[in-house]
């Protein structure tokens, strides 16, 4: 059961997907990115048409060959407000966005302290379990390279990633929303030998109903 | 284009001599200017080093079907450095400098001006290429494009030496770059012996957009001196430049720790802000990517559509004042790379990285709008292969722009940064489709001029180059697009094939890219012969600075 705008909904298909009680479904990666998949594959289908649709008709005589200047205007208003609108939205429905913005301001529920050098990540001593529905703070210092920092599951599908950069701090804050165990990976390119820099199951996730 | 709708010979014999001495007679290189053989050297040259990008490209894409026993992991990722680098500088670059040098003279109805400096360009650059090709392909110097700080300057997994000419390769591409920028502002502002003196200062502020921009604050409006094909060129050319002084700054760095190295010293690395580093060296890059290629595609677009219909563009003031705004966007555009760089301001991120690029969207929006207005209004149109490949170049940034703004959106960043979804929907589909294919375009429009009127061999191999490079080049992003939403990063290897089947369709559309691409290069050769094609490179029996024959 989630709640949403203060109704009680049950979610079909329970893929171990929970919230605290009082708390918004939370949607991880995986529905972002299928939600992307929808609507970019909708406007390849409609661009893709309006070009076969236009170049069929560019050889024939029409009635009307004017294009008036308040269609392109609109068009342009268009741009404008998708353009502008899309960072609005995400903003206001992608957890992570706001919780990466303020995360100087927000006390983690758990802090892992992970150092990266000659191509290896060093985890802290204790496992890597993290509650659900915690804010989890993961800090993770370069002491040579400039590397990535990515979170995936079994299925290779990628939670989260952020850069690491040597000689700065580069913390992520993360909330899971399922019990699942997660593979470390580099996401950024360091050399011929960065490719190897995988730690399976390195991060568990527990406690989701 | 006058073309034939088949091979003209089918008998051995007519085959070999067509391709000796071309379709028709084929190119008759004595008879060419020495403006027309320089643009032609360019083009030339650019498209063999496309076979280079394409030929690594499919490698790659076979690597990441099934690991290739004798392409070792270093060698993999030589190149991966080197194909994107050859992609740009050695084929793109190329073509657009070729078909630039020919286009300012043609449009300002003056003549370039000088031969000699493109010349250099062109050498330099061709030069160039090379010498960072094949020291990569010696060495294995692999830090990528990227260069991020200090993996150049990493000389326990680089060989310095390697590394050096790696470096001072691409020193000369941005040397040969900076002057074909000199040429191109001259040959707008200069006047040539024994013209009535021009308007050097008048031409400069049209073609920059100041003339447009004074326009919006006076009722007596001025004319526009420079056409808007040459204006889009002098604004992208701004771009070459400030690109080429960021990337030689940055070799030049990187080459003073390899000589140190080379000389036993070893500098500390922590000297520099990789940081700072990644930000400097990401506006000098992006000022190509999201700068210079959006506004000379436009302006190619404009140049195209104009040619094609032999009308005015629709709404061109407005045209003229987008790019203008592309130039400035282009300044401010490249913190939607360090979207995932969590010490990078938060202000950059929201300002550089989203809003300020969103606006590519609607500069975009607004040339791809503006093209098919212009083409809409003079219909009938003939479906020729510059109108149909132009359209292709349309729909190639109709697809990947939408797909980069997506990318550039703090939210999607941190699940797409650095996945096959940057690299293929948006990079390769803009590169192949949109770039690609207005530059083929583009050369398809300016053959009958620097041919001379060449006949094409064959509209069926123009046909099948059309189709491969279009299904191939939407089929290719889109599959690696697929990939990348399942978590498949760029810049490394998968043992397991654990995204096989995206990259078996990958593969199979990267090959009909390269498919076209081949008959293409067939098509053209057997058009100009063999003869002709050398004859590019002898120099020119014309002693003229006309841009064609007088006759």
């Amino acid at each position: 059961m989630y709640q949403i705008a203060g109704q009680e909904v049950t979610v079909p298909g329970d893929r171990g997907i929970c919230t605290a009680p009082g708390k918004a479904l939370m949607i991880n990666s995986t529905d972002v990115l299928w939600g992307q998949t929808l609507l970019y594959t909708a406007y390849v289908v409609v661009m893709i048409s309006v070009i076969i649709w236009f170049a069929y008709s560019v050889t024939k005589e029409g009635k009307t060959s004017k294009v008036s200047k308040t269609f392109f205007w609109g068009f342009v208003a268009v741009l404008v407000v998708v353009g502008f609108s899309l960072h609005l939205v995400t903003y206001n429905t992608i957890p992570w966005v706001k919780q990466d913005l303020h995360r100087g301001d927000t006390v983690a529920d758990q802090q892992f302290d992970i150092v990266v050098e000659n191509h290896e990540f060093i985890l802290p001593a204790e496992d890597m379990v993290v509650n659900c529905n915690e804010l989890i703070l993961f800090d993770v210092t370069s002491n040579d390279l400039t590397y990535g920092f990515g979170l995936f599951r079994d299925n290779n599908s990628m939670v989260m990633q952020m850069q690491v950069v040597p000689g700065h701090r580069n913390d992520l804050l993360w909330e899971f929303e399922e019990n699942e165990s997660l593979t470390i990976r580099s996401t950024e390119y360091s050399g011929p030998e960065g490719f190897q820099m995988i730690v399976p199951n390195a991060v568990t996730v527990v406690g989701c109903s | 284009m006058t073309t034939n709708t088949a091979p003209t010979s089918s008998s051995k014999t007519g085959f070999f001599k067509t391709l000796i001495d071309g379709n028709e007679g084929g190119l008759e290189a004595d008879g060419l200017t020495p403006a027309q053989k320089l643009s032609l050297r360019f083009v030339v040259i650019g498209l063999i080093y496309f076979g280079f990008a394409a030929i690594e490209g499919m490698l790659m894409r076979i690597y990441q079907i099934e690991i290739i026993s004798f392409i070792g992991v270093e060698q993999y990722f030589g190149i991966l450095t080197a194909h994107p680098l050859i992609g740009i500088f050695g084929s793109s670059y190329m073509i657009v400098f070729g078909a630039f040098l020919f286009v300012i003279p043609f449009m300002m109805k003056k003549p370039l001006w000088s031969l000699k400096v493109g010349q250099a360009s062109f050498l330099l650059i061709a030069i160039g290429t090379f010498t960072f090709w094949f020291s990569g392909f010696i060495s294995h110097y692999a830090a990528l494009y990227t260069l991020y700080w200090p993996l150049p300057a990493d000389f326990d997994q680089f060989s310095a030496l390697g590394g050096s000419f790696f470096i001072a390769g691409i020193a000369l591409v941005m040397v040969g770059s900076l002057l074909f920028v000199l040429n191109v502002f001259k040959s707008i502002t200069y006047t040539p012996e024994g013209w009535e003196q021009q308007p050097g200062r008048a031409l400069l502020s049209s073609a920059l957009g100041f003339t447009g921009l004074a326009n919006l604050f006076h009722n007596e409006k001025k004319e526009h001196l420079v056409p808007l094909p040459v204006a889009a060129i002098a604004r992208g050319s701004v771009d070459v430049a400030l690109n080429a002084i960021i990337i030689t700054f940055s070799g030049v760095l990187i080459l003073v720790y390899m000589i140190w190295h080379l000389f036993g010293v070893n500098l500390a690395d922590t000297a520099i802000d990789a940081l700072l580093y990644k930000n400097w060296y990401w506006w000098g890059l992006d000022l190509v990517a999201d700068g210079l290629v959006l506004i000379f595609v436009a302006g190619t677009w404009y140049l195209l559509a104009t040619l094609i219909t032999g009308k005015k563009l629709f709404m061109q003031n407005i045209a003229r004042a987008a790019l203008a705004v592309e130039l400035i966007v282009s300044w401010t555009v490249w913190s939607h790379h360090l979207l995932s760089d969590q010490a990078q301001p938060a202000i950059l991120k929201i300002v550089s990285g989203e809003l300020v690029t969103a606006f590519e969207l609607i500069t975009q929006g607004i040339a791809i709008f503006v093209t098919l207005a212009t083409l809409w209004m003079a219909r009938p149109l003939k479906m020729t292969n510059e109108l149909k490949f132009l359209l292709g170049g349309l729909l190639g940034f109709g697809l990947a722009v939408p797909a980069g703004i997506m990318q550039a959106d703090m939210g999607l960043n941190r699940i797409l940064h650095n996945t096959q979804w940057i690299i293929g929907p948006h990079v390769h589909v803009a590169i192949l489709v949109g770039l690609g294919m207005t530059l083929y375009a583009a050369i398809y429009a300016l053959w009958p001029l620097l041919t001379n009127g060449v006949k094409l061999y064959s509209q069926w191999m123009s046909n099948v180059h059309f189709w491969g490079t279009l299904i191939g080049g939407i089929g290719m992003g889109a599959f690696m697009g697929m990939a990348g939403l399942q978590g498949m990063l760029r810049r490394t290897i998968y043992f397991e094939g654990e995204y096989a089947p995206y990259m078996w369709l990958a593969g199979i559309s990267g090959a009909l890219i390269l498919i076209g691409f081949v008959f293409f290069m067939i098509n053209i050769i057997m058009s100009v012969g063999l003869k002709g094609l050398l004859g590019i490179f002898t120099k020119s029996k014309l002693d003229t600075k006309d841009l064609v024959p007088v006759d």
